[in-house]
């Protein structure tokens, strides 16, 4: 997982490269996100889809491979819970519109749901801007905010060793 | 809006796939017991307990999606016939099962056109030291019936049974019989029909 994200891929060309560039960070920032946020995010969509799970959520592990200092020989971390869903989005007359997928740490069934569907919706290029801006950024924003926050408190406990040199 | 591509392309080739079973693990499980008797009774006709979601694949039938989706899994390699090629994305998503071209090296083998099916020893027999490592045939046919048909006998079996597959080619039971000799190596057969199924496990003898 960890190898995965920054490895280069080969893609058909600049476009694709740019909507899966643009789809994994949606996806990072809703995986990332609390259960209760993107449920208040989903109560207040001005209108809910409807939708069929393809994959109803399921919990197994994932073995986390890491690199020592990010370039030497990749090795086995240890293994992480993680839960995946799949729903599609149907239009009125049952047919499929989108398919989204929702990958999250942990066990909860509810968080993997809420990232599919968020994702197929993202798809759809009728929304898009809208959940961007109205959800995706200020989650973001948030995220970013916490992380900020807690580099403070962290960096007010950092000891800097450092050794005199000794006048000879 | 930029940077997402065709709209179409986006729903991918996800958009005409079903989903699998309701509620996965249960369903699995309620189908595990009924193939375990099956294979306890050979020849036993019998429903396949739980359908999965409507819209499967054509021509794959419901009771060999329900044993794709309950045998099947990342350590089977599956073979399909090239009637069910439409099946393969239905698999590898659903099962994450790796398809195979190679007969000889699937642990499953789905078949939807028993008229094309391949000789029985094109398949793995497995080996005397692994005689589990055989491939499993489904074959989708026309129709089961217990009160004609060839004559089976074997464990499982009191006296004898009967057994009608409908669309098997001719060629099929002599296959199967000549295998017998090779005990415990051989193949076992789940014979699909709509929602039926009839199994004929490898320990079973066949007589016309």
């Amino acid at each position: 997982m960890m190898v995965a994200a920054g490895a280069a891929m080969p893609y058909a060309n600049d476009d694709d490269a740019a909507s899966l560039s643009a789809r994994q960070r949606w996806l990072a920032v809703l995986a990332k996100a609390s259960v209760a946020d993107l449920e208040s995010a989903w109560s207040e969509l001005p209108q809910r889809p409807r939708y069929r799970t393809l994959r109803p959520s399921e919990t197994g592990l994932v073995m986390v491979r890491g690199r020592i200092g990010g370039t030497g020989q990749p090795f086995n971390l240890g293994e992480m819970t993680m839960t995946r869903a799949a729903v599609q989005l149907v239009d009125t007359t049952g047919a499929v519109t989108h398919t989204g997928f929702g990958h999250v740490a942990g066990c909860s069934a509810k968080h993997a749901e809420l990232v599919a569907l968020f994702d197929a919706l993202l798809q759809n290029p009728d929304l898009h801007d809208e959940l961007v801006s109205h959800v995706i950024e200020v989650l973001a924003a948030r995220q970013a905010a916490e992380k900020a926050a807690r580099a403070e408190n962290l960096a007010a406990t950092k000891v800097d060793f450092f050794t005199m040199v000794r006048g000879e | 809006m930029s940077g997402l591509g065709d709209p179409q392309s986006a729903a991918g080739d996800f958009a005409g796939l079903p989903p699998g079973f309701a509620e996965p693990v249960h369903d699995a499980q309620a189908c595990f017991r009924t193939i375990l008797d099956g294979l306890a009774h050979p020849g036993r006709i019998q429903e396949m307990p739980v359908s999965p979601a409507a819209g499967l694949p054509s021509p794959l039938g419901s009771a060999a999606a329900s044993v794709a989706l309950t045998l099947c899994d990342i350590d089977t390699k599956v073979w399909l016939d090239d009637k069910l090629t439409s099946a393969s994305s239905y698999i590898a998503f659903h099962c994450g099962a790796a398809i195979t071209a190679d007969a000889g090296e699937a642990s499953f083998a789905l078949v939807a056109d028993p008229a094309d099916l391949p000789p029985l020893d094109a398949f793995s027999l497995g080996t005397d030291q692994y005689p589990e490592r055989s491939t499993t045939l489904v074959i989708e046919v026309a129709g089961l019936v217990a009160s004609y048909g060839v004559r089976i006998s074997g464990p499982g079996i009191r006296d004898t049974a009967r057994l009608g597959v409908a669309g098997l080619p001719a060629r099929f039971w002599s296959e199967r019989a000549a295998l017998n000799e090779l005990f415990p190596r051989g193949v076992d057969v789940l014979f699909v029909s709509g929602t039926q199924f009839a199994a004929l496990p490898r320990s079973t003898r066949i007589a016309f």
